[in-house]
């Protein structure tokens, strides 16, 4: 009888003991909800498992000031959540030194569906695609080596990476991993058009006509669900362009002045819009498409045809647009910074 | 009867003992490689030196930085060994980075080497790289995300530019700026003879000046500033063939 007792206590003191272990070191599988009406991820974190601890360093990462050459901006400084993770009222981004950026920031959600990023493509892997913001000289100006030598002298950052990537080397992969689980986690498809789709709301009859009118418009390149095509267009700004855009990817003339085209999830909040972010309203960008369209060589054959669109068309494709804001995505505190 | 079956039975083991001879080398061994970097007939001094290029025009370099990967490895009978995992990053600058050693190659004797000038297209796009091919080693485009397969910077008094500076970033996997080039050396007579106890080293040369001569000389009055594009195809189109060099082998 003894020697059961003691055998329990032994065992059920080892059993304590290892799960005070596991506590600190078990690190938990993280799994997205993928919604039903979206199409297979084109990541799919096979190499970069997701996990508690690999999110909760990105996140750290993300709102990280340190990680700029003078410790002043960070990923979320221009990437604000409740403007859909762009950059609200800023037509480009400003970095380190009050310096201007040459482009609109884009927004950060449903990245894990995006084969290319930037308006230009020029960034061809969601993993990689934050490397442009920590070095260029208009955002956060600094050098990978100086990121790196920042991250492996702060002792909390050690114990983090130790956590997420069971390895006591920091490295850029497992740095670029770490945000990716972090920004791929981003995904809004809560809006009231999703609500809509699956039969949970309804549409007020304005929002409806404006939906047919979308349909009808703007789905050829917004296209549903994700409210992309992921191609690169011209929609008409200028006869002349500045910025090259997607030519300076591919060196083809006939890719000069096309840009990606945007998603149209959250567009209410995260304005301004177009690739300089030169329109601050959607009522502009709506004029825009209404009579501003000017005949680039490269301009979308569709938009050659004239865009007819009356006052009350206008009105009507803004409140469905509004539908397309998700409250659940851009208030969701798991995303927010601690 | 019986004398057929003796002549037989030696014919069946003078056959196997031959075959024996044939496959002598088994296990597997490593494999040595020195780059040395030269402009011409010159060593590659950095700074300091001038050299010329084919149209005499003279020019300085203070940078030479390179990728050379997928090495593959052919036997007299035409098997192939492809090393795996190999993306030797060659830093004119860094001493230690002009040696590399592979390991477990099949022991056997080779006579032809092939290699990738730069990183094949699968690895530009996988996401984020280690070792050589983490971006801090700065041969990373991240506006246009893709390696920068060959690195020549440095100076002419022929640039256009007025700095005078020369900077040539050769990189690009996609059409129709794709810069990944694959060049083969016949060993021929020499073999690199791997053993378990042996270990070849080969020897090569790597020609700054093949970049500027071959298909296309190049003038530095025109061509002086590039970071990929179309022409870095011209400059990737002369190196194709001209840039590495076998030099020697001990075996």
């Amino acid at each position: 009888m003894k020697k059961l007792i003691v055998l329990s206590i032994v065992s059920s003191l080892i059993f304590v003991i290892s799960c005070a272990k596991n506590e600190d070191e078990v690190n938990r599988p993280l799994y997205l909800d993928i919604p039903n009406s979206f199409p297979k991820p084109i990541y799919n974190f096979d190499n970069n498992q997701l996990t508690v601890h690999g999110f909760e360093l990105g996140k750290k990462l993300f709102y990280d000031a340190g990680l700029s050459i003078d410790g002043s901006v960070s990923c979320g400084s221009c990437h604000q959540q409740f403007a859909g993770f762009a950059n609200l009222d800023h037509d480009v981004s400003h970095g380190v030194d009050n310096c201007f950026g040459r482009r609109n920031t884009p927004v950060l959600f449903n990245m894990i569906w995006k084969d290319d990023f930037f308006a230009d493509g020029g960034a061809k892997h969601i993993e990689i695609s934050p490397l442009n913001a920590m070095v260029d000289p208009c955002e956060m100006a600094n050098d990978i080596n100086n990121i790196l030598a920042y991250l492996k002298k702060k002792p909390e950052y050690q114990k983090q990476f130790k956590r997420a990537f069971r390895t006591n080397e920091i490295t850029s992969q497992n740095m670029l991993r770490a945000l990716t689980q972090f920004m791929g986690s981003f995904i809004s498809a809560k809006s009231k058009y999703d609500d809509v789709k699956s039969k949970k709301a309804n549409f007020t009859p304005e929002e409806e006509k404006g939906y047919q009118l979308f349909i009808q418009k703007c789905e050829s390149c917004h296209k549903e669900p994700l409210f992309t095509d992921n191609s690169f267009n011209n929609n008409g700004l200028d006869l002349k362009y500045q910025d090259l855009g997607r030519a300076l990817i591919t060196t083809t003339a006939t890719d000069e002045a096309k840009f990606k085209v945007p998603t149209l999830r959250n567009i209410e909040v995260s304005k301004p819009y177009m690739h300089d972010g030169r329109f601050k309203t959607l009522e502009q960008v709506l004029n825009h498409y209404q009579n501003g369209i000017q005949n680039h060589t490269n301009l979308d054959a569709k938009l050659k045809q004239g865009f007819m669109l009356s006052n009350k068309d206008k009105i009507e494709l803004l409140a469905f647009l509004k539908t397309l804001t998700d409250n659940n995505f851009l208030k969701n505190p798991k995303f927010s910074e601690n | 009867m019986k004398k057929i079956l003796f002549v037989m039975a030696i014919a069946v083991s003078t056959l196997s003992a031959c075959k024996k001879n044939e496959v002598e080398a088994t296990g597997s061994g490593k494999l040595n490689f020195e780059f040395e970097n030269v402009v011409n007939n010159s060593a590659l001094v950095l700074n300091s030196q001038n050299y010329t290029n084919a149209l005499g025009e003279s020019f300085n370099v203070s940078a030479f930085k390179y990728y050379v990967s997928n090495i593959e490895l052919t036997k007299a009978d035409g098997s192939l060994y492809k090393v795996p995992e190999n993306y030797f990053l060659i830093d004119q600058s860094v001493a230690s980075s002009l040696k590399y050693e592979i390991a477990d190659v099949p022991a056997g004797d080779y006579t032809n080497i092939s290699f990738t000038i730069g990183v094949d297209s699968a690895r530009n796009f996988s996401g984020a790289q280690t070792n050589t091919l983490a971006p801090e080693n700065g041969m990373f485009w991240t506006w246009n995300s893709g390696y920068i397969f060959v690195k020549m910077e440095g100076s002419s008094p022929a640039s256009s530019r007025v700095d005078k500076k020369l900077l040539f970033h050769i990189g690009g996997a996609k059409s129709p700026t794709n810069t990944i080039r694959k060049t083969s050396i016949a060993l021929n007579p020499n073999v690199l003879r791997v053993r378990t106890d042996k270990a070849p080293e080969i020897h090569l040369k790597v020609n700054v000046a093949s970049m500027f001569t071959g298909t296309q000389n190049v003038s530095f009055g025109q061509y002086n500033f590039m970071h990929g594009g179309i022409p870095a195809v011209l400059i990737a189109d002369n190196y194709a063939s001209g840039l590495i060099s076998l030099d020697h082998i001990h075996n």
